[in-house]
């Protein structure tokens, strides 16, 4: 028997026992459909948290006071007091492989413009700040070099803060009040969206730091150093010389746990994407069990339909049909139950995935590796779980086959 | 309508030399023919008859393909089929051997032509070939306009007619008629064996009946009766 033959003698047979075939493939419609919209989401929600990571600015290095843990204690970022502005003008101007420094100091607190308030981090930064986070300006100059020397009571404001506190107004040149003291509105920042960490950046001040040091929290150390290093390639030896140079500074000796922490952005990337990426496998294998399930399924219904047509059988060998054409024919059966519903399974799948993504707000695309996969997976459940019923359906004798009732 | 090939012989479709069978139940051995000689000459309408459990059916089986005899020769249109592989035996029962079994054996829900045409779908005959000589067929058994009929919305007469012409597709070398009018009531099955004995006469089909009813053994030139496993009379009517 030819191939398009035996599809067709196939394809009838499922076409006879409707409504068995389709709870048959429903297995698989779920499974298949399981699978992929869990990966899908699974990648959705990877590549958010990357976005939002990145967002943080590219070949970032993130100096903090103390170390994850201090002789066994782990103190709080920003606790202790080893930063300091000469560390910051130290890597400026001792580590080649770094171009921009910024100190910073942070404040939480209330902001006020005439009868509006609000209530923001404040940043206290440097010059260079924006070309650090990678964060562009939407309307107005940042301030300058001059601004941080001169601790000037300047401010660039976020896209959130604006909206608080000015609406629909022009906020350049505006005065606001943080902590009593007025600051001039010199620029408004680009919108930059949520950090890896769930705040919104967009909802901050910047300030240069000195005056936010001085004038606002009268202390003299730094909470954070930001570092830009030259390119990606340079992040790893930025780091390190960073390292040394703080090490020698700091007076720590040989063999002493450092007293600063300097995060790597990417380092933290690729973390993040191995546990979300993790995650992804972890969903896909859940899903996959409802699969198997299909697939057993399949080959239990198929065990059923060899038992039931245990003549046709017989009366097929009789006329003339080889091992191969009874095998070839269950297999088909199995098989085209599994693709069809393997399909079903993709198309569902797509569905509910952009569904999910448009309710919890993640980037989703159909890729098509993904969607291959599946569908060469729900091929494959047909050939495993068919082959048995199959093989014995081709190993009937044919004399017992045409003596069945 | 059997086509002659070089290595058969003086006539004879089917041969047994020694034919023995014994199952095995248990470890326990039970013979079921001990040993048969035989010649079928081609064209010939033979019965065979015998009481249930005298070997008639495990000796159609043998004939017919389906079995393998456990000792002895079969050589059928003078090839040794005795030891062919299931696959090999499976093309023979295709190309050569077509069967009328007692229940009719048709595949349900499947249309008369389309069981017609069964054997031919699996010797790879072309659709449009396989149409036209089941239509035929079925003409032929005076079942035109039910080609597109089931077997379920058909009499038994007819499905057996349809299991006949399904018999005939291949031009087989014998047709092989086990109990074929088992399931009919009288004046069918008189009908049925007047197709047969047409058959024979007007095209020459090699047929073997296997029977135990003695009226329907009648029809037969030849009559060859089993007992306990061994060929106990074998009679010639006198050609009138």
């Amino acid at each position: 028997m030819n191939f398009p033959e035996a599809i067709k003698v196939s394809t009838r047979a499922l076409y006879k026992n409707k409504m068995r075939s389709v709870l048959t493939g429903l297995g698989v419609i779920i499974g298949i459909a399981a699978v992929v919209a869990l990966v899908s989401i699974g990648q959705g929600v990877s590549k958010k948290i990357e976005n939002q990571i990145s967002s943080l600015g590219s070949n970032l290095l993130m100096v903090l006071p103390g170390s994850t843990s201090m002789g066994g204690i782990h103190g709080g970022f920003g606790s202790v007091i080893t930063l300091m502005p000469s560390d910051a003008n130290a890597i400026a101007s001792q580590v080649p492989d770094a171009l921009y420094v910024s100190a910073g100091v942070r404040w939480i607190g209330q902001t006020v413009y005439q009868n509006q308030n609000w209530a923001t981090t404040i940043m206290g930064v440097g010059s260079s700040f924006p070309m650090i986070r990678d964060w562009p300006i939407a309307e107005g100059n940042f301030f300058d070099k001059e601004d941080v020397d001169a601790a000037a009571n300047v401010c660039a404001i976020g896209q959130v803060v604006q909206e608080q506190l000015f609406g629909g107004i022009d906020p350049i040149g505006k005065i606001i009040k943080i902590k009593n003291l007025p600051f001039r509105v010199v620029a408004v920042m680009a919108p930059k969206g949520t950090a890896g960490f769930g705040q919104d950046q967009d909802d901050t001040i910047l300030a240069p730091y000195t005056t936010i040091q001085k004038k606002i929290l009268g202390i003299d150390y730094l909470n954070f150093i930001f570092v830009k290093a030259i390119s990606s390639s340079s992040v790893d030896a930025a780091q390190n010389e960073i390292e040394a140079l703080l090490r020698q500074r700091h007076n720590i000796k040989t063999g002493s746990d450092d007293d600063f922490t300097i995060r790597n952005v990417a380092d933290m990337l690729s973390a993040i994407m191995n546990i979300t990426s993790l995650l992804t496998i972890f969903l896909g294998s859940i899903a996959s069990i409802s699969l198997i399930v299909g697939g057993i399924g399949i080959m239990n219904i198929m065990l059923v339909s060899v038992t039931e047509r245990t003549r046709e059988i017989g009366i097929r060998m009789a006329v003339g049909a080889k091992r191969k054409d009874i095998l070839l024919q269950f297999l088909l059966e199995a098989v085209t139950l599994s693709t069809i519903g393997g399909i079903i399974g993709i198309i569902l799948g797509s569905v509910l995935s952009l569904t999910a993504a448009s309710f919890i707000k993640i980037p989703i695309s159909i890729n098509v590796l993904p969607v291959a996969i599946a569908f060469f997976f729900s091929f494959a459940v047909g050939v495993f779980f068919g082959l048995y019923p199959a093989t014995k359906a081709s190993k009937l004798n044919p004399i017992e086959a045409l003596r069945y009732e | 309508m059997s086509q002659g090939t070089a290595q058969e012989s003086n006539g004879i479709v089917a041969k047994v030399v020694a034919l023995k069978k014994t199952y095995f139940l248990d470890h326990v051995a039970v013979p079921a023919l001990k040993e048969v000689n035989l010649e079928i000459s081609k064209g010939s309408f033979v019965s065979i008859t015998g009481a249930s459990g005298s070997g008639k059916t495990t000796f159609m089986n043998i004939l017919g393909c389906l079995d393998k005899p456990t000792e002895g020769q079969y050589l059928l249109e003078g090839t040794d089929v005795s030891s062919l592989s299931p696959d090999r035996l499976a093309g023979i029962r295709n190309e050569r051997i077509g069967f009328i079994f007692q229940n009719f054996n048709l595949l349900a829900r499947t249309s008369a032509m389309e069981n017609v045409e069964l054997p031919l779908v699996y010797s790879g005959v072309s659709r449009h070939e396989r149409q036209e000589k089941s239509l035929g067929l079925l003409e032929m058994m005076g079942l035109k306009g039910f080609e597109q009929h089931f077997p379920q919305q058909l009499s038994g007469g007819q499905q057996q007619r349809v299991a006949i012409a399904r018999a005939l597709v291949n031009d087989p070398g014998i047709i092989l008629a086990d109990e074929p009018t088992g399931n009919l009531d009288s004046r069918t099955s008189y009908e049925i064996m007047a197709i047969l004995k047409r058959l024979n006469e007007d095209m020459g089909v090699t047929i073997i009946l296997v029977t135990h009813e003695h009226d329907i053994a009648e029809y037969a030139q030849r009559i060859i009766t089993f007992k306990d496993g061994l060929v106990v009379s074998d009679t010639v009517k006198e050609t009138p």
